[in-house]
């Protein structure tokens, strides 16, 4: 193009809005007056704002979606709660108080009292206070586990994905092998295999349960990118195969893992608390963890005080709910079905 | 020396256990410098098969690509991966059928002009982004400023089919190929597309490859045409010819099957009896033979050769309609 031509003969479909208007405008009734007026407003409302992005049109069908609603509200009150524990928390979650070993017995643990609102754990510290600590912990474990998941599973996927080949065969029995056994148990193998089990064990043992997840997801997708018509029109202009992989593969092929995400956040929570549960998580007993919560006391007195079994299992239930219902939301706004 | 001279062509797909095809059979046709040549054929005839061999864009596995497509010269089908890559988008361009699924959908329209002006040109991102602008101007989009941020799917069908045009014409490339650019878009948009196409064409003096099954586009567009059938062109003339004496029976039937306005009214539309599924492999004879109204027996003996005629295009028919029956 030598230079740049304004076509005549082209039509200005933005401007289109404006011809019904301006040319009825001598005949013009009340009713198209105010169509005029509307058809204006609509104008001058387009031609303020730029391009909508992607990510806003899925948030904007996110925000009418009840279910993300709950969802990111829960999510929202988890973090604040996990952040600000030491501002909300009443207690020092490792304390012992003399008020509550005093009334501890064998066949007894207090109820709420006075300054202790949901009452004693076994050992007389102040339960309300380390269910809001062992937010942090779940947080912590839940969200690490799932970003090295994430990683290293869309390093292997994208490999697997973008090389094909033997490349792919080999690294898709691996996922095959480590998806034949069931999460839970792979998960405890894993620990098992640590010499000391600390936090750290879980997080990985739990981040390595979700890799193949996440590896089988991504190379799914960039092998049909590598099938699209867009991937074909990129290389019709000649760019560089890494380009290629890096710009319109994978960030093509990353929305269903971004979903997956979320929804695998919920399911590395509830392995990490099933660990703690199952005795294989931090053997540190002082540091609030739900599951370990459950684990140790709420099992063991559970004829003597349910409580201690209710509150942290409700806690548990109702964070991973909340991504769950989140990472549903957001599989459907981004959806490109559902686009346009 | 034409810019492009396909010599030979051909594709043949082998799948294990299964029989070979040959989707393009020994295809020649040259391009000369700022010519438009059409590629015209029904669905399954090679067309867009040719334009990929051309490209050097078919997988590399399970087909076998024969013959010669000499670029200025050089053989395209020779050259190394790397060269072949520098080549496309820069020396070729191309354009296809669905603007749509063509764009990457996660990339706004701005950067996916400036991508290509950055990986030939060696602009960086806001050079190529100021030239972008200008390029979408060019082909005619209100409000390129704006256009450059958004993405594909927020744009119309005409639009995404405009920036891919500027996309291809980005580098300024000797030659474009155009595989059946206007079949996704509404009637009128397909107009305004090939308007354009021809504008462009002309301005910059890009030889045009126009592959398409609709005659319309042809009659528009290309100096020369060549009907494919079966993977191989059965005829070539230029436009006027092709359009005033069909001698080919498949170009013929092609052309009588376009509704026209000045038939009387009730009279039914010519069709071509058959389908592409009744063709004989052309070892066997034309492969068009069991569809053609003109078939004799030495249509069934063998493939007939690629003769040129007295008007200077080239026919492959034992049985051609005679030159003096005007094409209604």
């Amino acid at each position: 193009m030598t230079e740049p031509t304004t076509q005549a003969g082209t039509p200005a479909p933005r401007r289109k809005d404006e011809r019904p208007g301006r040319a009825g405008g001598a005949s013009l009734n009340r009713l198209g007056d105010r169509k005029k007026a509307r058809l204006e407003e609509l104008a001058q409302a387009s031609a303020g704002k730029g391009g909508v992005s992607l990510f806003r049109d899925a948030l904007r069908r996110l925000r009418r979606n009840p279910a993300a609603i709950v969802g990111a509200t829960i999510i929202a009150l988890f973090v604040l709660v996990a952040i600000f524990a030491p501002l909300i928390a009443p207690h020092d979650p490792v304390q012992r108080f003399d008020e509550l070993t005093s009334q501890l017995a064998a066949d007894h643990i207090p109820g709420a009292t006075d300054g202790f609102p949901l009452g004693s754990d076994e050992l007389g510290r102040d339960l309300l206070s380390r269910l809001i600590y062992g937010s942090r912990q779940t947080l912590f474990v839940g969200v690490l586990a799932t970003l090295i998941g994430l990683a290293i599973g869309v390093l292997l996927g994208a490999i697997a994905g973008a090389f094909g080949g033997w490349v792919d065969n080999i690294l898709m029995r691996v996922t095959d092998v480590m998806l034949a056994l069931p999460a839970l148990l792979l998960a405890i193998t894993l620990v098992a295999l640590a010499s000391k089990s600390s936090q750290w064990t879980v997080i990985l043992a739990v981040a390595i349960v979700s890799v193949p997840v996440f590896a089988r997801l991504l190379r799914g997708s960039m092998l049909a990118q590598r099938e699209s018509d867009h991937v074909l029109a990129a290389r019709a202009l000649g760019v560089k195969e890494h380009n290629i992989v890096l710009r319109h593969m994978l960030p093509n092929a990353m929305t269903a893992v971004i979903v997956q995400a979320t929804l695998t956040l919920s399911v590395a929570i509830i392995e990490a608390a099933s660990l703690s549960f199952l005795g294989l998580g931090d053997p540190n007993r002082d540091r609030a963890e739900w599951g370990a919560m459950l684990g140790d006391a709420g099992v063991r007195y559970f004829e003597v005080r349910p409580e201690l079994a209710y509150y942290p299992a409700l806690a548990i239930i109702i964070v991973a709910l909340g991504f769950t219902l989140l990472g549903e939301a957001m599989r459907e706004a981004i959806d490109p079905k559902n686009r346009r | 020396m034409s810019l492009l001279d396909v010599r030979d062509l051909s594709v043949v797909f082998q799948r294990r256990g299964e029989r070979p095809f040959t989707a393009v059979d020994k295809v020649s046709f040259t391009v000369e410098p700022g010519q438009t040549v059409g590629l015209v054929g029904e669905s399954g005839c090679g067309k867009s098969v040719t334009s990929l061999a051309i490209m050097g864009l078919l997988p590399k596995r399970g087909n076998k690509v024969t013959g010669e497509v000499l670029f200025d010269g050089a053989d395209l089908l020779k050259l190394r991966r790397d060269d072949m890559r520098d080549r496309r988008g820069r020396d070729i361009g191309m354009i296809f059928q669905d603007p749509l699924s063509s764009l990457n959908p996660v990339i706004p329209i701005g950067v996916q002009v400036a991508e290509v002006l950055e990986r030939h040109q060696g602009r960086d991102r806001r050079q190529a982004l100021r030239e972008a602008r200008e390029l979408l101007d060019a082909v005619g989009i209100p409000d390129p400023d704006r256009r450059l941020k958004e993405y594909p799917h927020q744009i119309s069908g005409g639009m995404r089919q405009r920036a891919l045009i500027a996309i291809a014409l980005a580098c300024k490339p000797r030659l474009l190929i155009a595989d059946e650019p206007t079949t996704a878009l509404d009637v009128t948009i397909q107009a305004q597309i090939l308007t354009l196409l021809k504008q462009l064409v002309d301005d910059t003096g890009t030889a045009l490859i126009m592959i398409t099954h609709d005659l319309g586009v042809v009659a528009g567009l290309c100096d020369t045409v060549n009907v494919l059938y079966g993977g191989k062109v059965v005829e070539r003339a230029r436009r006027h010819e092709l359009f005033a004496h069909a001698r080919h029976p498949y170009t013929h039937g092609l052309l009588n099957s376009v509704p026209r306005l000045d038939s009387t009214r009730g009279e039914r539309l010519h069709a071509i009896r058959g389908s592409v599924a009744d063709n004989i492999p052309w070892v066997e004879g034309c492969a068009f033979a069991p569809r053609c109204d003109n078939v004799v027996d030495a249509c069934l003996e063998g493939a007939p050769t690629l003769e040129p005629t007295a008007t200077g295009g080239d026919l492959r028919c034992n049985n051609p309609v005679s030159e003096e029956v005007a094409v209604p």
